[in-house]
């Protein structure tokens, strides 16, 4: 058994009054594939963006990658380069191309050649099968192809884990599945991922576990299968029968 | 262009009730003016008689065939189309200009014997001081804007203190103070660095003010995007910020530097041998203060065009940069 990646012990946080996250504890080990689901306003994104320290928690302890996340850390930008993170709306630099999309991370962070960073970038653009949009601007792209653009520049920092915080929710319908499908295969390759997501298929094809977060807390933790078809709380089930009705 | 609209009406300067206004306001105008004892009466005096006698009726009637001319001229310049519209009215604007000017009875041989010593050193000076003036504000000016935007106390009350002084106070008396009040410390300031230091200083704090609009308009999610894959905040400012902020930041700075190349015309106060100064000094040993003026007026001019010209160019290379 591996090191675990990331580690959340009695983690609080608040916004102002707010009590955001309450008592959270998890662990991410090696190769897992974690779903977080929950209502709205329920904390997931708050409590993915602490793993990254993204927001910063009042309360407890975060490790990542052996890295205690405080306040007064020196290496955060370290750490943040081990952790890909994809988000809803992309936010890819819109003035840079794609390939330069791609190729920024490791060259200005990593100290990686341009050669080699363009390589790079050819390859994981191929991995999610658009390199023939290399030298187009992300404005001149659909949004499934940006949100696959933005797994790819994540990528290209050869990251140890990779968090997605609803990357199909900004979606239209028809383009779900070339999302979910680069997500898949990424899983398939063994990739560490922590994704906030509704898209229960994707969670019975790939997670090891789900969890199941209301009010800023874990209520629900299990394996897919008992998730689905054997949810243990009653705000779990309500919220299963919420968004399988459709 | 606004939203160009797919319907278009009858061109209005064509419709007879709106010509009917146009020339009874214009006549009425004209009277108003009394034209009669100018040159336009002048050219009308075998009709009308002379300006004594003729009175009323002769302001009149000068002001009704002014006005039958202008009326004429508005109706012809709506026929044609945008472009020879716009080439036509600037042409007529530029004689009505030329024509003010040629009333000044200006001696054109003396602003030829001294037009060349105002471009290469009135000009030159001008231009230096004021291209200098505009690179530093705009260092001054992503500073300021930094230290706005930061959540350090400290800097966020130097920068708002510079802004609000610099802003509150007039260039003039900022220059006063710096050319005058630094060898009160026991500095003294030459006359061209005390110039560029206060229009640095003084433009500095309005670019603050742009820089910041700039810098706060771009989406949150670029800082968290680059932040997240380890980019420091001098690489995520210089590298993602600012360059998608240029676009907003590039034209109201090239409004700042045209406004600069004429405000730089203060610095001829404490003896900067730029265009202004020159404009003001080269007439007086001939009593010739209106050639200087007028030349210099016409200089400036004619910057400000180039400058707009080279500002429209980069807006347009920014606005086709991306997408
Ligand atoms: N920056 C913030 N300041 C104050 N409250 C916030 C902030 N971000 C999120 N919240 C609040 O924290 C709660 C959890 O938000 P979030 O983590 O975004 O939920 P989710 O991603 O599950 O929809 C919400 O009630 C939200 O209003
Ligand atoms: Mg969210």
């Amino acid at each position: 058994m591996s090191a675990p990646i990331i580690e959340m012990t009695n983690v609080n946080k608040w916004y102002g009054t707010y009590h955001a996250l309450r008592n959270i504890n998890f662990t991410v080990n090696e190769g897992d594939k974690i779903v977080v689901c929950g209502p709205s306003g329920s904390g997931k994104s708050t409590m993915i963006r602490t793993l990254n320290y993204l927001e910063a928690h009042q309360e407890g302890t975060i490790r990542v990658n052996g890295t205690d996340m405080h306040p007064r850390m020196k290496d955060v930008d370290k750490v943040r380069m081990d952790v890909g993170m994809v988000f809803q709306h992309f936010n890819l630099f819109p003035h840079l191309t794609i390939l330069e999309n791609l190729m920024a991370g490791p060259m200005w962070v990593r100290g990686i050649a341009q050669e080699e960073a363009r390589k790079t970038a050819m390859m994981y653009l191929e991995r999610v099968r658009i390199p023939e949009q290399a030298d187009k601007y992300p404005g001149q792209l659909s949004g499934g192809q940006q949100q696959r653009v933005a797994i790819a520049r994540s990528l290209c920092m050869k990251p140890k884990v990779m968090l997605f915080d609803e990357p199909t929710s900004a979606l239209d319908p028809e383009m779900v599945s070339e999302v979910l499908d680069t997500m898949v295969s990424l899983a398939k390759d063994g990739m560490t991922m922590v994704c906030v997501t509704h898209e229960m298929g994707f969670a019975k094809a790939v997670a090891d576990r789900v969890i199941f977060m209301d009010e800023g807390s874990i209520v629900e933790e299990n394996d897919p299968i008992n998730f689905f078809e054997n949810p243990q709380s009653k705000r779990t089930q309500n919220f299963l029968s919420q968004i399988l009705q459709h | 262009m606004l939203f160009a609209d797919t319907v278009v009406g009858d061109t209005g300067v064509h419709k007879p009730k709106v010509i009917l206004i146009m020339v009874v306001v214009a006549t009425v105008i004209f009277t108003l003016l009394g034209l009669n004892d100018t040159i336009f009466g002048e050219i009308m005096r075998p009709v009308i008689g002379e300006p004594k006698e003729s009175g009323l009726f002769g302001n009149l009637s000068v002001g009704f065939v002014l006005a039958i001319i202008l009326v004429i001229n508005i109706v012809l310049i709506g026929f044609l189309p945008f472009r020879y519209q716009v080439i036509v009215v600037w042409l007529q604007l530029l004689a009505l200009f030329l024509t003010f000017f040629y009333s000044f009875d200006l001696k054109i041989e003396f602003i030829r014997s001294k037009i060349w010593f105002m471009i290469t050193q009135g000009v030159f000076t001008t231009l230096y001081i004021s291209a200098i003036s505009i690179i530093l504000a705009s260092f001054v000016a992503i500073f300021g804007a930094i230290a706005k935007l930061s959540s350090n106390g400290f800097a966020f009350a130097i920068a708002s203190f510079y802004t609000s002084f610099f802003r509150g106070l007039p260039l003039l008396m900022q220059l006063y103070l710096i050319y005058l009040g630094m060898p009160q410390l026991g500095y003294v300031i030459d006359a061209v660095p005390a110039g560029i230091l206060a229009l640095t200083l003084c433009y500095g704090a309005y670019m603050t003010e742009i820089f910041r609009a700039g810098i706060q308009s771009i989406n949150k999610g670029q800082w968290e995007a680059s932040r997240s894959m380890g980019f420091g905040f001098g690489l995520t400012m210089r590298r993602i910020i600012l360059p998608q902020a240029m676009p907003l930041i590039i034209p109201p700075t090239g409004n700042q530097f045209i406004a600069m190349l004429k405000d730089s015309s203060l610095v001829s106060v404490i003896g900067v041998w730029e265009l202004m100064f020159l404009a003001r000094t080269m007439g007086n040993k001939d009593f010739r203060h209106m050639e200087m003026l007028i030349t210099a007026a016409l200089i400036y001019w004619c910057l400000t065009m180039v400058l707009e010209f080279i500002q429209s160019r980069i807006e347009r290379h920014y606005r086709t940069a991306s997408h």
